[in-house]
């Protein structure tokens, strides 16, 4: 799984305790622009920011994480319980809050409720995007409930990109990690993928997958407005 | 094999044996190519497919043309699953499945009877000088009313006509669709300048990917117009006193992404290794056309000239030059590419895509120099203004082609010895049963008056 983004940098200790006890991949980050430069390739699993310690910082990253058009989610707050006023009109900043000091049980039980609630984590063979969903488990693709008959490289290509919307890959990157090997085609092959799979996905979806010009493709809106 | 190709295949195997779990799949065809370029399909139940996938299918060869061996002649079709579609023409209740295979040797090394296998080995060696070949070819082709007796054309319409009311508009957009649906995205499609002659171009991918696609296309066009109760064909001249039709094919090379054929100091924005390139597929043109132009037909077509060429040379904007260098748009260094114009649609793309490869890398690694760009039509020269010029011609018939593909190390090695003289025999066996035909040209000046 995909690292969960912690705020701050170190985080509370009880809380990397239950993180690494739930067998949960997390890194911390403290300054809100590293949020964006130092995602990773297939993006955030979600975020845990902690308010205790600083609080204006807490919110900062918040709403740098919900910005754009593809707000990051799920977004899951810390906070002391003399701060739960703070709360008040700032509820679209986060999905759920968990009141310091965390018991690493109920920790665990939000963090899996909230992935459920957002389609990962209990159900991890479905991608689901929009009117796009591929099914990991039948290799499955369907838009609009319509199946689409995909070769294998269109599929894997597919997958990676809807596994990861709003994030710009370039063509290294997907050659790299699609194709993972030395294929006759090099980079061009990406392109040549690309436009297969705009023809399949009809007129209609083709714009799901975006041309980022000079750099390389992007599934569905951007997570930071750009 | 190493240990991530193995899961590579492993994961396309998987993926193809899930499908046809998931979509019902009723029949999988396993198509591979013989030596002339004509399309082979074996159906097996999908129940079969897994055990097919691990131990190939066995058959015996020597039915195949150009498959048949003196001492064994059983060989295994191995599918490339990465290759799997769904056929978008079979009916829904029973969906069907189509993969291309590759021939191997009971011992599974590579049949060297397998074209496929043959332009493999060709991109490896292109691969291991770090080039990658993209091709993107424009195939013509008529629709008939019927396919025996004399051709009978379907319309009068010409370059670019927008024909609302003609059956073969609409049998082209089927197929395009068709096409679509198969992974082959069309570029343009139009009606060409003859009557009753239209054109598909397809967008570049690479070269193996590419000869594929041409099987399948050919395929598709011809079973769509006979669901439309039409012949499509692909025979190089049809019709006597209009152009037949050709297969125009871009090619351009690839070196760690980025066009080895564009240089931006260049004046004309071309590279040393595009000039060599060039080159090679003009010094070596001659020996390849019996590949590339593989029917006594052919020459029919080459002789007739209009979009054929019949002289090698190179252009930029001369379109009855052998080798055509299309101007590059400002700021799309990487469409660079050069257009050998020689090919015929009734080619085997897997050997005639393996041959332009050898001649042209050959080109590169030899330095060779391009000669001068021919600026004025050929045509409208004399033979001395064009011997002056250094100017040879395409052979003018089959026999002429295979006399200098005899002599020919490159393509002997390009397409390896099985094919190349396998090939020789039956292009001469071919060409002896035409010299000895008396034609309807012959009945018609030399009956009524000798």
């Amino acid at each position: 799984m995909n690292p969960l983004l912690v705020f701050p940098d170190p985080p509370p200790p009880e809380l990397t305790q239950c993180l690494d006890l739930g067998g949960w991949a997390w890194k911390a980050i403290d300054d809100p622009e590293r949020a964006v430069s130092d995602e990773p390739d297939e993006g955030w699993a979600g975020a845990i920011v902690s308010a205790d310690t600083d609080p204006d910082g807490a919110m900062g990253m918040c709403r740098r994480l919900r910005s754009g058009e593809m707000p990051l989610e799920p977004l899951l707050l810390l906070l002391g319980g003399a701060q739960l006023a703070d709360l008040d009109s700032r509820y679209d900043l986060f999905d759920d809050f968990c009141l310091m000091p965390v018991r690493p049980a109920e920790l665990e039980a939000r963090l899996q409720h909230l992935f459920w609630r957002s389609g990962r984590g209990t159900r991890p063979e479905l991608v689901e995007y929009g009117p796009l969903a591929l099914n990991l488990e039948t290799y499955q693709a369907v838009v609009d409930g319509q199946p689409l008959d995909l070769t294998y490289m269109e599929y894997e290509l597919l997958k990676f990109l809807a596994s990861s919307p709003g994030k710009v890959f370039t063509r290294e990157t997907l050659l790299s990690r699609v194709w993972g090997y030395d294929y006759y085609g090099g980079a061009r092959t990406v392109d040549v993928h690309v436009r297969r799979l705009r023809a399949k996905l009809g007129e209609k979806h083709a714009g799901l997958i975006h041309t980022v010009r000079s750099v390389g493709y992007r599934f569905g809106q951007s997570r930071w407005g750009i | 094999m190493d240990e991530t190709s193995f899961e590579r295949q492993s994961g396309q195997q998987d993926y193809v044996l899930r499908t046809i779990e998931e979509r019902g799949v009723r029949l999988v065809r396993l198509w591979f190519t013989d030596v002339l370029g004509r399309h082979k399909s074996v159906a097996i139940s999908p129940a079969e497919l897994s055990t097919v996938f691990e131990e190939g299918l066995q058959f015996d060869g020597s039915a195949i043309d150009g498959f048949s061996r003196v001492q064994e002649s059983d060989v295994l079709a191995r599918p490339d699953a990465s290759t799997f579609e769904l056929l978008p023409w079979a009916s829904p209740d029973e969906p069907s499945g189509t993969v291309f295979c590759d021939i191997t040797n009971l011992d599974g090394s590579p049949f060297e009877g397998d074209p496929r296998q043959v332009l493999r080995r060709n991109l490896e060696s292109a691969h291991a000088a770090g080039f990658e070949m993209f091709c993107a070819p424009e195939i013509e082709f008529f629709y008939l009313a019927q396919n025996t007796g004399e051709p009978v054309l379907l319309d009068q319409a010409s370059y670019f006509d927008l024909t609302t009311t003609d059956v073969s508009s609409d049998l082209r957009k089927r197929t395009l669709h068709m096409l679509e649906a198969l992974s082959i995205p069309v570029e343009y499609s139009f009606h060409e300048d003859a009557p009753s002659q239209h054109e598909i171009d397809l967008q570049y991918t690479d070269a193996l990917t590419m000869a594929d696609s041409v099987m399948t296309l050919r395929l598709a066009v011809k079973k769509i117009a006979m669901e439309g109760g039409v012949y499509a064909t692909f025979m190089p001249k049809p019709v006597n006193g209009i152009q037949g039709s050709g297969m125009h094919t871009h090619l351009s090379l690839f070196r760690d992404g980025t066009n080895a054929f564009y240089d931006g100091d260049d004046e004309h924005g071309l590279s040393a290794t595009a000039r060599s390139f060039i080159a090679g597929l003009l010094h070596h043109s001659r020996e390849m056309t019996a590949v590339t132009n593989q029917l006594v037909n052919s020459y029919k077509r080459i002789n007739e000239g209009y979009e054929a060429p019949r002289y090698v040379s190179w252009a930029r904007n001369n379109r009855s030059a052998l080798v055509r260098v299309p101007v590059t748009k400002p700021g799309k260094p990487d469409s660079t590419r050069v257009e050998y114009r020689a090919l015929d649609p009734a080619c085997n793309p897997y050997l005639a895509f393996s041959v332009l490869l050898a001649a042209g890398l050959r080109g590169v690694e030899e330095g060779y120099d391009l000669p001068k760009e021919a600026a004025v039509s050929l045509d409208e020269l004399s033979r001395s203004e064009q011997r002056d010029l250094g100017v040879a011609g395409l052979p003018t018939n089959l026999a002429e082609a295979l006399d200098e593909m005899e002599e020919s190390k490159l393509v002997r090695n390009a397409l390896g010895d099985h094919i190349f003289e396998w090939f020789l025999r039956n292009k001469r066996a071919e060409w002896s049963d035409y010299e000895r035909q008396v034609t309807p040209f012959e009945l018609e000046h030399y009956l009524p008056n000798w």
